[in-house]
C-alpha cells in the first residue's frame, strides 16, 4: 500500500472541492455576485413585482415566465431594467430587459431554461432608483442540463 | 448585412393614438449553449444574444439573453402606439450575425 489511510480519507475531501471549483469555473458568476453586482449596494424592496410561473414544470428546457412590476411608468418614474436571475442554473443571469417610459406598462413573458428545481429572482430598477425585488419558486421534474447540473 | 431569420412577429393592425399595445415575438432558432459533457462532441455557444425593437425613432424595447433563454425565444412586451410607422427587431448573434424585421403598426 503506497497510500496512506490519512490519505485515502481526505481524497473524496479533495474530489468534492475539485469539482466544486470546476463548476465555478463553468459559470464564471455565481447567484450572489451577479445579485450583488445589479444591486450595487442598493437595498431592493420586497414588494411590486408580480411572477407568473408554474409552481411544477415537467421540462426545464423551456419555462414559461411572466414578470409584472407596478409602475406608473412616466418619465420621471418608470421601470429602466429587469432582471432575471436563477438560484441554480450554470448561469445566474438568465435575461435582461430594458425598458422606457414608451413601454406603457411595465410587463414581459418569455420563456427559459432551468436546470433543476429552484427559485427564481427578479429585480426591477427603477429610474427614481429604487430597486424592486421578487422570488419566485419552481419545482423542475426534467432539467434543462444534460449533465445533470 | 442582414440574414433572413424565421420570426412571427404579432401585434395589433390597427391601434389609437397612446393605446398601449402588447408585441409578440417568437423566432427559429437553437440557441445552442456551449455544452461538453462528456460523450458528447463539444459545440461553441450560438445563441441570439440581444433583441433590439426600434419604433418612431427610438429604441423602445431590448432585452439581453443568455443561455439560460429557451430555444426559439418568444416574448412578450408592450409599447405605446405613437404614430403610424414600422417596428423593426434587430436580433444580434453570436459571430455578429444580424438579423433584421419590421412590422407595420398604423395608428389612428
Amino acid at each position: 500500500m503506497s497510500l496512506h489511510r490519512r490519505t485515502l480519507l481526505a481524497l473524496p475531501l479533495a474530489a468534492a472541492t475539485a469539482g466544486g471549483a470546476a463548476a465555478q469555473s463553468i459559470t464564471g458568476e455565481s447567484f450572489a455576485a451577479a445579485e450583488r453586482a445589479i444591486l450595487a449596494g442598493r437595498t431592493p424592496v420586497a414588494a411590486g413585482v408580480t411572477i407568473a410561473m408554474p409552481p411544477l414544470s415537467e421540462n426545464g428546457n423551456a419555462v414559461d415566465l411572466s414578470v409584472k412590476v407596478e409602475s406608473p411608468m412616466t418619465a420621471e418614474d418608470h421601470v429602466s431594467a429587469i432582471h432575471i436571475l436563477s438560484e441554480l442554473n450554470p448561469f445566474p443571469r438568465v435575461a435582461r430587459f430594458t425598458l422606457s417610459p414608451r413601454a406603457g406598462r411595465a410587463e414581459v413573458t418569455t420563456r427559459i431554461r432551468l436546470a433543476t428545481t429552484q427559485s427564481i429572482v427578479v429585480l426591477a430598477e427603477t429610474s427614481t432608483g429604487r430597486v424592486h425585488r421578487g422570488t419566485r419558486e419552481v419545482i423542475v421534474i426534467l432539467g434543462a442540463c444534460v449533465d445533470g447540473g | 448585412m442582414a440574414e433572413s431569420i424565421l420570426a412571427r412577429i404579432t401585434l395589433p393592425e390597427k391601434a389609437r393614438k397612446g393605446e398601449v399595445v402588447a408585441v409578440r415575438v417568437i423566432v427559429r432558432h437553437p440557441m445552442e449553449r456551449a455544452v461538453d459533457a462528456p460523450g458528447l462532441r463539444p459545440v461553441p455557444r450560438k445563441i441570439l444574444h440581444t433583441l433590439r425593437v426600434t419604433y418612431a425613432g427610438a429604441e423602445v424595447f431590448r432585452m439581453e439573453m443568455s443561455p439560460g433563454i429557451a430555444a426559439n425565444p418568444y416574448v412578450e412586451f408592450t409599447t405605446v402606439a405613437v404614430e403610424s410607422g414600422a417596428m423593426v427587431f434587430e436580433w444580434q448573434e453570436d459571430g455578429g450575425t444580424v438579423f433584421r424585421r419590421e412590422a407595420r403598426l398604423e395608428v389612428a
